[in-house]
């Protein structure tokens, strides 16, 4: 996966991509990249249009006008066999988890394990357990009812779900909201964790700066309509813009930044 | 990044040469999920010798999936003889590191579990029923406080509701009602017809339009339609913590949402029987003038003398009942849903069976007060 030609070539591609309900414009010609590998984090204020435009990169919602490309492949091109096949490539993990609330843990996370087909159950029994184990549930927790579970949890077993068949790109539609600092943290440290080891590309929608200090590789700020700017976080913070002022400069953002821009 | 997978899908899996097993190709889960490769590579690893030295190829496809399909084989430890790359052996740390519990606590399989059902569904019914007579005295409650202070009660709401579960409902009342009145009066017809006595149609059909069927067909009709729309509504709001904002509000669940429906269902539950009966009646005297040559003019004269005003009563009287019952049981099941999609279903349904039965209950109830009586 890290020699060949697919390397340099975006993962994901957005051109060009105007979004509007009825008379509100969300997005105006807008661009984005994701390459390969890297952890891109997508930074807006309220209403920006970041899952908007998750959203459309997902295939869930159709755009105005604009294209998306995922895997070299126009979004809408992805029809029936291979929409399934693309399907099997990428994860997410949903802001409020998205769990089957009908199901058990352990069958939330076999669940995508079981529709590929023909995995003997013995070995998803084991991919289930370690991806909870990675996570840090227990076998215990596999057998809990998804309401019985508390925020911090739901959000893990998501991940674990997310990650249940190795994805190659993975959503995270903020991925630390609701969780305590210290689990936050271990959190990250588990995406970070895995993601040196697995691999995948990260696509993640976010306001913890922490968040975005310690795993984002690249980061792109959606504001006025646009990806305002997108680069590295030293680059951001050398924009001028009123968004990115009271985002990363004010009190908060030194106090999270401050390591990072010294 | 399809095509080197594309060429990589051709390499043997697992390979032999000068004592070192290598291991190639794919090994990711989009490999394995194809039918029977995870028993045909099973089968070839169980076959390699235990202290066998393994190399893992570099432009090996392998994911977690895939190795721990390998690391399972080789007993949840790594081989002492073995190369790979560094990638490789974090997959494979990780895998060592997360020390996984090898089992789910089994479930305790219950030999008696019909048994322990059986006791189960009438603790579970006599629960029910309790909280059924709190709610409605729950219920009276309200209703006292709404009438000791009429200003504060919930017009609109009851006005909502009498528009969406009744003024909605005629459409689908009068064509149900109109078909049966067809089906009764034609299949009487035929028979009264055999006895020269085609006249006394128009009493048959009345009372047994006015007296039962009325109440009962437009009461299951109600509560298929309106009470589960009422249980689904409200457990959504269970879903949606709206119950508990209320409550925390200091809203009582009970005012503004059960006494509005019930009260609403109580109004309209008779305009509706109302309704059904004209509309089977109708059925019944154009199904009978054409089976029968009886004229319509005479069949709505018959009428009054055939049914009499004290079932007409009945009929109205079963009616508020019936609408009660229905609001107060939608309501019930409404509010015992549990924030999961299955108890939402699960509820729906409750409610309906429980509705539907309660009202033919009510009815053999009245059925054998009435007759005690002498109605």
């Amino acid at each position: 996966m890290t020699e060949s030609a697919a390397h340099t070539k975006p993962v994901i591609e957005v051109t060009d991509l105007t979004t509007a309900f009825g008379t509100h414009v969300v997005h105006e010609h807008l661009n984005l990249n994701v390459m390969p590998q890297e952890i891109l984090a997508l930074v807006g204020g309220s209403g920006s249009g970041k899952t908007t435009l998750l959203n459309h990169i997902l295939g869930l919602q159709q755009a105005k006008s604009g294209s998306i490309d995922v895997f070299g492949r126009p979004i809408e091109s992805y029809q029936g066999r291979d929409r399934v096949a693309l399907t099997r490539r990428w994860g997410m993990l949903f802001q409020s988890g998205a769990l089957f609330s009908a199901l058990p843990v352990f069958d939330n996370v076999a669940l995508p394990l079981r529709e590929a087909r023909y995995l003997p159950e013995d070995l998803i029994r084991e991919v289930v357990l370690m991806r909870l184990a990675w996570v840090g549930l227990s076998a215990q927790d596999a057998l809990l009812m998804p309401s019985d579970l508390s925020g911090g949890m739901i959000k893990r077993v998501a991940l674990a779900r997310a990650l249940s068949l190795d994805p190659e790109l993975l959503f995270l539609d903020e991925p630390t909201a609701g969780l305590d600092p210290q689990r936050s943290d271990e959190f990250v440290a588990l995406i970070k964790a895995l993601h040196d080891q697995l691999g995948f590309t990260v696509v993640m929608v976010t306001h913890d700066l922490d968040t975005i200090r310690d795993l984002a590789t690249r980061v792109a700020v959606l504001a006025d309509k646009q990806v305002l700017v997108e680069g590295t976080i030293t680059d951001v913070m050398q924009t001028k813009h009123p968004f990115i002022d009271a985002f990363f400069h004010g009190e908060r953002g030194n106090r999270a930044l401050g390591a990072a821009t010294s | 990044m399809l095509e080197p997978d594309a060429e990589l899908a051709n390499l043997a899996p697992l390979t032999h040469e000068h004592g070192v097993w290598r291991v190639n190709g794919r090994w990711n889960v989009q490999a394995l999920a194809a039918p029977g490769v995870v028993r045909q590579r099973r089968k070839a690893l169980k076959s390699v010798p235990h202290d066998a030295a393994w190399a893992l190829d570099d432009t090996l496809r392998l994911d977690s999936v895939g190795a721990q399909l390998l690391w399972d084989c080789w007993g949840s430890r790594l081989p002492a003889n073995i190369v790979f790359s560094p990638a490789q052996q974090r997959l494979f740390d990780m895998l060592a590191q997360a020390d996984t519990p090898d089992k789910l606590p089994a479930p305790k399989s219950d030999w008696l579990a019909w048994v322990r059902q059986i006791g189960d569904g009438l603790v579970l019914g006599a629960h029910h029923a309790r909280l059924l007579l709190l709610l409605l005295g729950g219920l009276a409650l309200d209703f006292m406080a709404m009438l000791a202070d009429p200003r504060r009660a919930p017009f609109k709401e009851i006005s909502a509701q009498i528009y969406r579960t009744g003024a909605q409902a005629l459409g689908i009342t009068a064509l149900v009602g109109f078909l049966i009145g067809v089906v009764i009066s034609y299949l009487s017809a035929q028979q009264l017809a055999l006895f020269g006595a085609g006249q006394f149609i128009v009493k048959l059909l009345g009372v047994s339009i006015v007296r039962e069927l009325g109440p009962v067909l437009a009461a299951i009709l109600v509560a298929g339609r309106s009470g589960s729309a009422i249980t689904a509504q409200i457990g959504v709001m269970r879903v949606t913590q709206e119950l508990d904002a209320m409550q925390v509000m200091g809203i009582s669940h009970g005012q503004r949402l059960i006494l509005p429906r019930v009260i609403a269902l109580a109004i309209v539950m008779p305009l509706l029987v109302l309704w059904t009966d004209v509309m089977a009646l109708m059925g019944g005297m154009l199904a009978a003038h054409y089976e029968l040559g009886l004229q319509m003019t005479w069949f709505v004269q018959q009428l009054p003398t055939a049914v009499g005003v004290t079932n007409y009563w009945i009929g109205l009287v079963k009616g508020v009942t019936f609408g009660a019952w229905i609001a107060l049981a939608a309501c019930h099941f409404g509010l015992k849903i549990e924030p999961n999609t299955e108890s939402l279903g699960k509820g729906t349904t409750a409610s309906v069976v429980t509705a539907i039965t309660g009202v033919i209950l009510i009815d053999a109830i009245y059925a054998v007060i009435f007759s005690e009586v002498g109605l």
